[in-house]
């Protein structure tokens, strides 16, 4: 029995990646819940704004690099973000100019704008591809580690390794700030109680004298932000790929769902909830289970790596059966 | 002329009209009540003064000045408030945050305003930061009331206020209209509760169908034996 | 849906054999530029892909689902033809086969004592014993299925190392395939169905994408992405080699002034897209016959006006699982249909973009709704999407003419095959924006 051991492999292999992921998913999540809130569908085509937002990223990063700037230990890319997120945000708000603000005027049910934004799923995957290609993309630039697994070793004298990844602490500050960032802004400021007001009423909020167009606006700003964000911290932590991006729709809708749609507080938990169940079953317990005095023969895996999008997909389903306004109760901001 | 003078409105949702050449109106720091039976076109009627609805036909003035094609938000800002009959409040925003939204469109300091608010409607202030959504239903209406007194109006348009509570709470809502009208403010309201509205009110006026049926003052109204019979149940 | 356009009907009764008539005659420009054999794979693939488009139609186009998962029940369809046509692989059944069915049967009871235990227990004891039951059965499970399927898997890996099917004849999986993705289906849209109508769209992505990732990794089921190759043809399908190897079809060939090998890969192509037509046919028949039965009046009653089918006592959640589960039908006989001409199962190639998103813009281009529609836009998108890859580069050629050479012009061009993605997506926002109800809008 190695509990100090069993718990470090644990913290090592389980918490801190699943932290990690948690808090890309819980950003991801957060922009779906804020278009769902104000503009009342589910976006399809969120990631594929993601990979957009940090295909653009990158080529900045490239751009700064071959320049000769640099922020030294950490990545190129958290300075080439602010751009990432500018052009994004431009051509959300340009999306929304041409093609979803019809849609508005004319009432369309909300599964009809499902479809537009498949359209715009189409639209925003080919130019991530023209821009940037199909191929993985690594671009963490800067330091790799904060901890390695030699310095732990060294000072701990513990026989379990236990790494921290630069980008792993990276995106957990980074999405702290951003999430402390918006909450602040809605719950203080004048335009972010307006927006939450327009997604709470939005007969009352137009009879308040609040203009729906720049409410409209500001989300699609805060989503894009959100959205690139989301997708540059996921790529500094393993790679850029446009698919990959794609299939990040699942788990960042089921954890939207699962904290209750339009609720930005239930879609930070919902992406931890997420996050750490896909990590934790896909996780062999071999070695803690050995650690623990169990020695098994198997891996202790429950479910293979490849079948990780069917843990959202069962924590959704779950959700829907039992609790279909999700834990936090959905719609309201 | 009336300070609110709403006169021969006739339009609907679609293609059916449900006002035929309604009017409606109001005197400065008065009290008019609108009373019929359900379906009689009365909501309809306080959104048609309100410009939610397109009319065919009619006119509407405030303060003497023709409204007739403006918008509700310029409407607020001509000095109309209303309280719709249902939704009136953000359920997920705190009672203050409710009032605050209802001030969305003054640019000056509305301390003050609320602070009148929280007079009128003391519990309220005890309920500042607490979500509107999770009041009692006479607390929420206070909310609703009190969020179309933040533009400081000069017409306040109420649509059933006293819905869905009980009589003490009623009589109480009552009391705060009238307080209301006693600062000269005049008020459109709709009632299902009769008997008490037509006590309070200046005017009334019998809706049916989408057209008035009866107008003269509440008193009056409450001693004509027909309306007695038909509307007020004896 | 939207009842714009009010032009809708133009062009009257004439449209829709106009609109058929210009396909057809696309195709044969194909056919007469860049070959026939070229133009029948664009045209058979269009005719799968118009029975794909015509059970999302019901879906979509009758009862205003949204399926985002049509790339999972394609894949599903696609592997009774494995299943059923393949020859068994000897010794695999014995050596696991009947472990990992009862492992299956093992997951199914114990999935069905937790449903039981839902809705006959309640409080603390309710959700332990669940979790209780669905947890010991997990592992018990595991226990029997791991080793079994060690066992298929380790018999002649390179070449087989699964299963296997049952050699019968590969027309019997088409009905199969059907039945899998109907399986599917029922699964989901119980869950999801009366829910939000985004729930669903969610929900059948997720189910999309665990069935394409099952095929991807179940070695012991159809090699994953080793791939199942040489899957027999229907009757009466011949090969080509064995065509050019008869006499008389190489005299019969020559009397006409074809060359031989062409003229196999023609025919054989000839005879599927018979095939093919005649299920088309058939499928198109019963699609109409439907819709103008009281059944299909309903459906059409309860997406005009669910709130009021549903006051007037329909039973709209019933009807839309009916719908949802016959529209997976549909596909996954197409999926079944695919993997046939294809010869081969190959997981891998299962793009979501590819099998669900394209197969949407098919329906919505074709008309939502309009059965006629599903297969005009079936056939016309995937002639734009395999000729947008021939067209994309020479778009950006002359964009790119006035450029020097050099990275920027040669990253352009070598990116321009992605630009199809683009122009489906344009297609659809102008069709969605400009002609809601399609080519052919449903009268
Ligand atoms: N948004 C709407 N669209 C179409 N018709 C409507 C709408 N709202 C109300 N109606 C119709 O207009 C008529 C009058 O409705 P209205 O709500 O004005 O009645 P009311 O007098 O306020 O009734 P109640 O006492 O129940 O509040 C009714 O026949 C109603 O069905
Ligand atoms: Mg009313």
């Amino acid at each position: 029995m190695d509990l100090l051991n069993a718990l470090v492999a644990i913290l090592n292999y389980v918490v801190i990646p699943a932290t990690a992921y948690g808090a890309q998913l819980a950003l991801g999540a957060l922009g779906v819940t804020l278009i769902y809130g104000i503009l009342r569908f589910s976006n399809f085509a969120h990631g594929d704004t993601m990979a957009f937002g940090t295909a653009v990223t990158i080529i900045v990063t490239w751009g700064l690099q071959a320049a000769g700037v640099s922020l030294g230990p950490l990545p190129t890319a958290l300075l080439a973000l602010p751009f990432g997120i500018a052009i994004t945000a431009a051509l959300m708000l340009a999306t929304d100019r041409v093609i979803y603000r019809y849609y508005r005027k004319v009432h369309a049910a909300p599964v009809i704008l499902v479809m537009v934004s498949v359209g715009v799923m189409f639209l925003m995957n080919g130019i991530t591809r023209l821009l940037i290609g199909v191929d993985e993309i690594r671009f963490d630039d800067g330091a790799r580690f904060l901890i390695t697994a030699r310095e732990w070793r060294d000072w701990t004298g513990l026989a379990e390794p236990l790494t921290l990844r630069s980008t792993q602490a990276i995106t957990v500050v980074v999405a702290a700030v951003v999430v402390w960032a918006l909450f602040w802004f809605l719950a203080k400021t004048r335009t972010g109680k307006s927006m939450r007001a327009f997604s709470d009423n939005e007969d009352l909020a137009l009879l308040s004298g609040i203009n729906p167009n720049r409410v409209v606006a500001v989300t699609w700003i805060i989503a894009a932000a959100l959205a690139t964000t989301a997708g540059v911290l996921y790529g500094l932590d393993k790679s850029f790929k446009a698919f990959n991006y794609f299939q990040l729709l699942l788990p960042v809708f089921a954890a939207a769902i699962v904290g209750g749609l339009g609720n930005p507080l239930g879609a930070i938990a919902g992406g931890f909830i997420i996050a750490f169940s896909e990590v934790g079953v896909t996780y062999a317990w071999k070695k803690v289970a050995g650690y623990l005095g169990y020695n098994a023969d198997g891996l202790l895996q429950l479910l293979s790596t490849e079948y990780k999008f069917a843990v959202s997909f069962v924590i959704l389903i779950i959700v829907l059966l039992f609790k279909p306004t999700g834990l936090f109760r959905g719609k309201s901001f | 002329m009336s300070f609110l003078d709403a006169s021969g409105m006739t339009g609907g949702y679609g293609a059916t009209d449900i006002l035929h050449d309604c009017t409606l109106r109001v005197e400065k720091g008065q009290i008019a009540v609108i009373v019929g039976p359900n379906g009689a076109g009365k909501s309809t009627a306080m959104k048609a003064v309100f410009g939610m609805l397109r009319l065919r036909a009619g006119k509407v003035t405030l303060d003497g000045e023709d409204i007739t094609a403006l918008s509700p938000q310029e409407r607020v800002r001509k000095g109309m408030g209303f309280v719709p009959q249902v939704n009136n409040v953000f359920p997920t925003m705190t009672v203050e945050e409710n009032l605050e939204m209802g001030a969305f469109i003054r640019e000056d300091d509305f301390t003050g305003t609320m602070e009148q608010v929280f007079e009128l409607f003391p519990i309220l202030c005890d309920k500042r930061r607490q979500n509107a959504g999770e009041l009692s239903g006479g607390q929420r209406q206070q909310v609703a009331v009190g969020r179309a007194l933040m533009t400081k109006p000069k017409l306040l348009m109420l649509d059933e206020p006293t819905a869905g509570v009980s009589p003490i709470v009623m009589d109480e809502l009552f009391d705060r209209i009238i307080e209301i009208a006693r600062t000269g403010i005049s008020i459109l309201m709709v009632e299902q509760n009769a008997r008490q509205a037509l006590e309070i009110a200046d005017t009334g006026y019998v809706l049916v169908q989408g057209a008035n049926r009866y107008t003269d003052t509440g008193a009056a109204l409450m001693a004509d034996p027909e309306v007695r019979r038909t509307f007020l149940g004896g | 849906m939207s009842t714009r356009q009010p032009d809708a009907a133009g062009g009257g009764k004439l449209r829709a054999p106009l609109l058929f008539a210009a396909m057809a005659a696309l195709i044969v420009a194909e056919g007469m530029t860049s070959g026939w054999n070229g133009a029948l794979v664009i045209l058979n693939m269009g005719l799968i892909s118009a029975i794909m488009a015509l059970g999302l139609n019901m879906q979509w186009g009758y009862a205003g689902l949204f399926n985002s998962g049509v790339v999972g029940f394609t894949a599903i369809g696609g592997l009774a033809p494995v299943l059923i046509s393949m020859q068994p692989t000897p010794g695999a059944f014995s050596a696991g086969g009947w472990g990992v069915l009862l492992a299956l049967v093992v997951a199914a009871l114990a999935i069905a004592a937790a449903v039981w235990l839902n809705r006959h227990l309640t409080g603390k004891a309710k959700g332990l014993s669940i979790v209780a039951v669905l947890v010991v059965g997990f592992f018990v499970y595991r226990w029997i299925f791991d080793p079994a399927v060690a066992a298929i898997q380790a018999i002649n890996p390179a070449s087989q190392g699964y299963l296997g099917g049952l050699g019968l004849p590969v027309m019997l999986s088409w009905p199969v395939g059907a039945l899998l993705a109907a399986l599917a289906a029922w699964g989901v849209a119980k869950t999801a169905l009366g829910l939000r109508s985004d729930y669903l769209a969610i929900a059948t992505l997720g189910i999309g994408e665990i069935i394409v990732a099952v095929l991807k990794n179940e070695e012991w089921l159809d090699r994953g992405v080793l791939n199942v190759t040489g899957i027999p043809r229907p009757w009466p399908v011949p090969y080509e080699v064995d065509l050019q190897a008869n006499p008389a079809f190489v005299q019969w060939m020559t009397d006409w002034g074809i060359s031989p090998v062409t003229g196999s890969t023609v025919l054989v192509k000839l005879l599927y897209t018979g095939i093919f037509g005649v299920v088309l046919a058939v499928l198109i028949l019963g699609a109409q016959l439907a819709l103008k039965s009281p059944w299909g009046r309903m459906m059409r009653a309860i997406r005009d006006n669910e709130v009021s089918a549903a006051a007037m006592g329909k039973d709209v959640t019933g009807r839309h699982l009916q719908i949802f589960i016959l529209g997976a039908a549909v596909i996954g006989l197409g999926g079944a249909m695919m993997i046939t001409l294809d010869g081969q199962m190959t997981p891998a190639s299962y793009n979501p973009l590819r099998y669900t998103f394209l197969i949407l813009v098919m329906v919505v281009v074709g008309g939502s709704g309009n059965n006629w529609g599903s297969v005009l836009g079936g056939v016309l998108i995937w002639y734009v999407w395999i000729k947008a890859e021939v067209w994309g580069p020479k778009i950006m050629h002359t964009i790119t003419m006035s450029l020097a050479d050099g990275p920027l012009r040669q990253h352009l061009y070598d990116s321009a095959p992605h630009m199809r993605v683009i122009i489906m997506g344009l297609i659809l926002l102008i069709v969605l924006r400009f002609a809601p109800r399609g080519l052919l809008p449903e009268k």
